[in-house]
Order: C-alpha cells, then structure tokens, then sequence
C-alpha cells in the first residue's frame, strides 16, 4: 500500500511538471470545448422568447457547468493507447511491476490540475458576460459535485480505455470512439439540458451511461432536481459492465500481443 | 501566390496527380470509409435533433421557419466536409512539417509553396459530410418550393464562405512557424465554427458582433444560407466576398512574412 502510494505520488507530479510544458497546446485544446459556451448564448436567447423548462438564467449557469464538467471528464486515452500497441511501446511498460493504465490514469489527473488557472480564466469571462446568472453553490453542494466529477471522470475513463482494448485487433481503435463520442455529444447533455428532451427520449437516454457523465454533475452544480439514488445506481452498473469487459479483453489482448521484443 | 496564366495549366494537372494519389492512398482502409459515413450521419441526426429541440416547442429563431433553419443547417454539415476533404489534411501537415523540418523539401520545389501546402492531399473521409448537407439543403430547398436560380444565388457566397474558412485555417496553420507545436490551433477555429449551425439571429446581439466581425463565422452559413432564400442583402454577399478577397491576400502575404522567420533543421 505505501509503496503503491509513493509511485502514485511520483507518477503524478511527474506527469503534471510534463503537462505544465504544453501549457500553450493545453490552452488551446480547452478553447476548442467552447461548445457549451456557444451553445450557451442560443439557449438565453430562447429562453427570453419561448417558453422553456428552464429560465435564461438557469440555462447559463448550466452550460457553465456542462463546460466545466467537459473540462473535468475529458479523456484521450484511446489515442495514447493505440499509439503504444502500434509502436509496440507496450512492451515496455508490461515489464514494470504495475498495471499500464496507471501511467495513463496519473497523467490525465495531472493534466487536470495544469489546467486549473485556465478554468478560472473561463469562470471570470462569465462573470462578464452574465452576472446577473453568477451564483455560488454552498459547501455542501460543492463536495458533492467535486465527488460526482470524480465518479463521471472514472466511468468516461474506464469506458474508453475499453474501447481501446480494440486496439489489440484492429489499428483504428478510436474510430469506435469517434462513433460512440456523437452519441455522448447529444444524449449527455451537452448540447441541451435533458430537461428540454422530449419526454420519452430522455426516459431511455436515463439509462445509458452519457447523462451521468455530464448532465448530473452539471444538475447538481446548478440545483437542477436530481434523483441521486437511481442516478449512482445506473452509474456504478455501467461501470460494472464496462470494467468486466475491459479486464476481459485485456486478458485476451495480451496474449495477441507481440510488440518489438515480445 | 505567383500564378502566371500560362502555367495555370500545370497547376491543374499537379492538382490532379496529387488528388488521385492521395485518394488511392486512402482506398486501402475501405472499412474506415464506411465508418466514417456512419459517423457522419449520427453527426447530422445530433444536428438536426439539436434544432428540433428548439422547434420541437413552438419556439423558432426569429424569421426562420423550420425548413429554412434546415438550410443552414445543411450549409454547415456541406462545409464541414470540405474542411474536412480539403483544409484539415493539407494545413494540418503545415504543423508536421515546421516541427520535423521538412518544410524546406516544400520550399525548394518550383512551384508556389502556399498553393503546394493547400493542394497536396484531400481526403475522401469529408465526402460523407458534403453530400448529406447537400442532401439537406435541397431537401429544405424543395419543401420551399426554391427555383434553380435560387440554388445559384446561393453558391457564390457559400464560394466566398469555403474561401474565407481556408484563409482562416490557412494563416493559423502558418502561425505555427513561430510557435511549432500546435497542432490542436485548428480545433479552435473546428470548435468557434460550431457556431454556424444556427442563424446568427439566434444569437445574443455581443455573440453577433463577435461571430461577424472577430471570427467571421456569420458569413460562412448565415449569409449564404439567406442568399438562398432570395432576401439577402446585396451588401452583405459583396462584403463576403470582399473579406475572401481581403483574407485570401492576406493569407499569402502573411505565410511570406512568416517564412522569412523559418530556420530550418539545416541552416
């Protein structure tokens, strides 16, 4: 246990001081999740004329909390890993006592932390632009949305590093990727809260895994109501599934493997 | 640029001989084809449910019915194609090659570097894109009943709108000069071009401004998509078509400025 917490511990400042390097490419790479920002304005401007589950200001602070979120739950480990697999890099890793995927959880956390100052940047341009929609979720709400990021980024996580088990057989493993990401733009949230749906499409989106990964740490944040229990429920089922999968096809890709050397 | 009539022809056919090349390059991943037409068709569900979201209460962006929203729509699916086809692969490889120093090989051949770097490589993956907008945009155009004349009136500022998109990715792409690694600059214009999806006028009025005078994103959908339907203002297409003029020259006087700031991996 203490020596798994002393390579975490090393893991992640090595893989931050890495991501503090590419400050300017991370800079870009979070200005192009401006979506909800634009998104944003098309949906205030709706509110004021038509008549919509939710007010102009509850929609700003929505997407404002759906582009936090998207900032918090943003994984590319498919392509990383498919690179490895390609190049045969694996073979490496496989021979250090601990499991690969660490190197890539510590590094998307570490990454996560660089771009700390520039989601502050973000929370101030809003402040700008709508401050009569500016609020300050209490302690308690805080924690909760902290913790449910957390979960969300685990369950984005684990689902594409399944996806990328793929790439054991197939060289384009992130084209499965790019297919399942439309379905996670549209049905997360991300482009409209579920509240707009139309009523039967958000009854069987609620049990596919997108919603939990923005649209319920984004409801929390903005007090949107919630149903925690059945929320959490169909969030630890999907990660069930996915992790059996993942660990399954990680046992049958390695005995497919033959990287340089192996 | 240094065109000279006569040699136009010459461009024409390198057009041609880097094109056929590049296509049957990618004819060899045939599956990733079919892929990407499925991808392109979930692309377009999501944008027209995204809009039905909209319509689907009652509420309309103001003077657009839901047939003519369709349209811009249908523009916005047709460009992102091209920048697909045609920008994505070239002006990408601008990055790849200031970062290996490859650039030189480029430069020390006896044609224009700018129309080299643009031309050299279109990719087959855009097509699915273009032909569903396309798809969309006369399936818009027959509810309302549009005439040819309409169509035609139509494609000279969507010309005017692929001109300026280029131009945009093109000196972003050349900026790469000076900061070498940003392969990800042309995800933010991706991302800020999402805003074309729908007509400006469903936008706050500090977002108009914005998407029509800082990133001209206006004049890629909205614009074209209302000389389609016949009630643009004259004033509006020439101003399109000035700014792709203007960024166009621009772009191969800014890629002159910028090579002179190149050093290569030899000198």
């Amino acid at each position: 246990m203490k020596r798994l917490y002393k390579i975490f511990q090393t893991l992640l400042s090595t893989y931050y001081a890495y991501m503090l390097e590419y400050r300017a490419e991370l800079l870009l790479w979070a200005l192009s999740g401006c979506l909800p920002i634009i998104l944003m304005g098309v949906w205030t401007q709706a509110a004021q004329g038509g008549a919509f589950a939710l007010t102009s200001a509850q929609f700003a602070r929505y997407f404002l909390a759906i582009f936090l979120c998207r900032q918090l739950t943003v994984v590319w480990v498919i392509w990383e890993f498919e690179r490895e697999i390609v190049e045969g890099k694996l073979a490496f890793r496989l021979l250090q006592p601990l499991d690969p995927v660490w190197h890539h959880v510590w590094s998307h956390i570490g990454e996560r932390f660089a771009r700390l100052p520039f989601i502050a940047v973000i929370i101030g341009l809003f402040i700008l632009l709508y401050p009569s929609a500016f609020w300050i979720p209490d302690a308690g709400t805080s924690a909760l949305f902290i913790l449910v990021s957390i979960c969300a980024f685990a369950l984005q996580f684990l689902i594409q590093y399944t996806f990328a088990m793929f790439a054991f057989w197939t060289e384009k493993a992130s084209a499965i990727q790019e297919l399942w990401f439309l379905f996670h733009l549209f049905l997360s949230g991300s482009i409209a809260p579920l509240e707009v749906f139309p009523p039967g499409v958000r009854q069987v989106v609620e049990f596919l895994p997108f919603p939990y990964i923005l649209h319920f740490p984004a409801s929390i944040l903005t007090g949107l109501p919630v149903d925690y229990l059945r929320s959490f429920l169909i969030m630890g089922i999907w990660a069930g599934i996915f992790y059996a999968i993942n660990r399954y096809l990680w046992r049958k890709g390695l005995k497919q493997f033959s990287g340089m050397g192996a | 640029m240094n065109f000279k009539l006569n040699h136009l022809g010459k461009y024409f056919q390198l057009i041609r001989l880097f094109w056929s090349t590049a296509i049957a390059a990618e004819l060899e991943y045939r599956m990733n084809f079919i892929f990407s037409a499925l991808t392109s068709l979930g692309g377009l569900a999501g944008s027209l449910f995204g809009l039905f979201l909209f319509y689907g209460q009652g509420y309309h962006f103001q003077g657009w019915s839901w047939e003519e929203a369709l349209i811009v729509v249908g523009i916005f699916t047709f460009l992102k194609g091209f920048s697909t086809a045609f920008l994505a692969a070239n002006l990408n490889r601008i990055v790849k090659h200031v970062e290996k120093g490859t650039l030189d090989f480029v430069l020390l051949k006896p044609i224009s570097s700018q129309f080299w770097l643009s031309f050299h490589s279109m990719s087959l993956w855009g097509l699915p894109d273009m032909l569903f907008g396309l798809f969309i945009v006369l399936y818009a155009g027959s509810k309302l009943e549009l005439s040819w004349l309409s169509y035609l009136s139509g494609l000279i500022p969507i010309l005017f709108g692929a001109t300026i998109l280029y131009s945009l990715w093109f000196i972003l792409g050349a900026t790469s000069i000076w900061f070498t690694k940003i392969y990800n600059i042309t995800e933010v214009l991706k991302g800020l071009m999402d805003a074309g999806r729908f007509p400006m006028v469903a936008y706050p009025v500090s977002y108009q401004v914005f998407f029509t005078f800082i990133v001209p994103v206006a004049f890629l959908t909205t614009v074209p998509a209302e000389a389609l339907l016949g009630r643009v203002n004259p004033a509006w297409v020439m101003g399109s078509g000035g700014l792709a003029i203007a960024l166009l020259w621009f772009s191969n006087q800014f890629w002159r400025f910028a090579l002179r700031f190149y050093t290569s991996a030899s000198s």
